[in-house]
């Protein structure tokens, strides 16, 4: 088939959309489609062969978070332009309901249209002003996917309609196996955080809360970071004297990413909310890492009611300062964990993430014909 | 009446014609969507009932389910008492079929199983897929139609008003679904 992927977020910038697109762009190319994917970039970026640069992405407030978007007269050009080039048997746009290529996509085309769901969003005003715009350019969509339960009781809630549940994939080979970084884990205990430190809901600050009660009992215990953020706020809300049991790697590499994951001995996720599916849950999982998780919906999900990692009640530092104790104390339990998640992570792996994915597109595409430029 | 007051109508008459003519082409866009997702939902369901019918005279299966299966998927081909009914038994009689102890690891290894199963996993995904996005259609078609506008100015012309289409289509039984909520649950390979 002959698939066109349109992403919303800058290619730039790695986020959960833009991997989720990636990875999908590529497990379609290796089943033998053939895959382009039109996302906001700059032109002298460079990006893989199959990526289209529709130009610079603009950062503004979205859904709670800054979002780099591409929107306007001339992003839709180019988005026409690319679907009169590319004669696609399916379009599938990725968070069609964000204010970007996506949203235009569906604006300029006709024919089958998939649409896929990432973000829960709460119940706001302003979508709600925006209803009749976004319905006639959302019920073009033949079909739609859901990567969490979270995302489609956002689309039943505000857009009306249903969605299929696909989850979320990753490669899982590419985590199985990595060399930890330098003087990691250590003997003393490791614990992992992994997302941007300056996004409250990501919770890292819960996490440090939570180490500054364990790390008194714990002389060696330190914790890891990696994701974007100022460190000096991070320090800031550490007590002086564990400042050095505190490393910050910043934004790394994805080779880097997997080191970190193999570097810890719990990962703690302890996120507060807007997770709808819980990328770096299932990044963890495919790294054999033990993990400890906030009780939210999706992640309980993911980690099979906690058979595959503990949770612990959401925004409680020390819940998880407990849970986090115990499984550095039980290697024995950190070792089933790990056991437990690397067996239910294969369901995430792309390779079958996109067979679901592919069936999506036979539902639709023989009957809707091709994919033409409506405007 | 002035010129000025003449312009007016003139213009507000030419705006409300443009908009019911927008209205007219989103609500005929939605009718071939419809249609796609109808034709779909037909070609899924012919799929199925045939991928069945190929198992159960495949000579893999013990006779009595040979016969439960065959007669499940002949019914579904040419119903006597409502399509749907009919479908869900089809449904109904694969579920059974698969959770018989051991199923599978019984047909592990035999000649053109795997094929068949898979085969009849991705149709009866397909039925599942084509049938949400149909009562998708359905409803938005629905909602359109139930607009004043498009009933004052009967801008469905003579489309049917679409029905939804209704079936047990669930290859596991509620609440036995394996992977974190998905709704595809794969039956082979995997695990």
């Amino acid at each position: 088939m002959r698939i066109g992927l349109v992403c919303p977020y800058t290619w730039e910038v790695p986020g959960g959309v833009r991997e989720h697109v990636s990875g999908l762009a590529e497990a379609l190319i290796d089943m033998g489609h053939e895959v382009s994917v039109i996302a906001p970039a700059d032109d002298d970026v460079v990006v893989p062969p199959y990526v289209v640069p529709a130009g610079r992405a603009v950062p503004v407030p979205y859904n709670g978070s800054v979002a780099r978007l591409s929107f306007g007269f001339v992003s839709a050009s180019r988005v026409r332009r690319w679907l009169k080039d590319g004669d696609f048997d399916v379009l599938h746009v990725h968070e069609p309901a964000a204010p970007s290529l996506s949203l235009l996509a569906c604006w300029v085309a006709d024919g089958p249209i998939v649409a896929t769901l990432h973000a829960a969003m709460p119940r706001s005003r302003a979508l709600h002003a925006a209803q009749p715009i976004l319905a006639s350019a959302l019920e073009k969509i033949s079909g739609r996917i859901a990567v969490a339960e979270a995302a489609r009781n956002t689309l039943v809630e505000h857009l009306g309609g249903d969605a299929v549940l696909i989850p979320n994939g990753v490669h899982v080979r590419r985590y199985e196996k990595a060399e930890p970084l330098p003087g990691f884990p250590g003997t003393g205990g490791t614990l992992g955080f992994l997302g941007r430190m300056d996004e409250p809901r990501k919770g890292l600050d819960i996490l440090l809360a939570a180490f500054a009660m364990m790390a008194p009992e714990r002389p060696d215990l330190r914790l890891l970071i990696a994701g974007r953020g100022d460190p000096d706020e991070v320090l800031d809300q550490v007590p002086r004297p564990l400042r050095d049991r505190v490393v910050l790697l910043g934004q790394v590499s994805d080779a880097d990413r997997i080191r970190m994951l193999h570097s810890v001995d719990v990962f703690c996720a302890p996120n507060t909310g807007g997770e709808s599916f819980g990328y770096v849950l299932v990044e963890a999982m495919a790294s054999s890492a033990p993990i400890v998780a906030s009780d939210l919906e999706a992640f309980r999900q993911v980690l099979r009611g906690g058979e595959a990692g503990e949770l612990f009640e959401t925004g409680n530092a020390a819940a998880l300062a407990a849970a986090a104790a115990r499984l550095l104390d039980d290697p024995a339990r950190r070792a089933t964990l790990a056991a437990a998640a690397s067996v239910a992570v294969r369901e995430f792996d792309w390779s079958v993430v996109a067979r679901d994915v592919v069936r999506v597109y036979q539902a639709v595409a023989p009957a809707a014909g091709r994919v033409a430029v409506a405007l | 009446m002035t010129p000025l007051i003449f312009v007016i109508v003139i213009v507000v008459v030419a705006m409300m014609g443009v908009y019911v003519s927008w209205r007219a082409g989103r609500l005929d866009r939605l009718h071939a969507r419809l249609e796609a997702a109808r034709f779909a939902l037909d070609a899924a369901l012919v799929r199925r009932s045939s991928t069945a019918l190929e198992l159960a005279s495949s000579g893999l299966l013990d006779p009595a389910t040979s016969v439960l299966l065959a007669e499940a998927a002949h019914d579904a081909r040419s119903p006597q008492s409502g399509r749907e009914l009919a479908e869900s038994d089809l449904t109904r009689a694969l579920r059974a079929v698969f959770s018989q102890p051991d199923f599978r690891a019984l047909l592990a290894g035999r000649e053109g199983a795997e094929e068949l199963l898979s085969e009849l996993e991705s149709a009866s995904h397909q039925v599942f897929l084509a049938r949400k996005f149909y009562n998708d259609a359905v409803a938005a078609t629905q909602a359109a139609r139930q607009r004043w506008l498009a009933r004052l100015f009967r801008l469905a012309g003579r489309a049917p008003y679409p029905e939804f289409f209704e079936i047990d289509d669930s290859l596991v039984p509620a609440g036995a679904a394996g992977r974190s909520g998905a709704d595809l649950p794969h039956l082979t390979g995997l695990l």
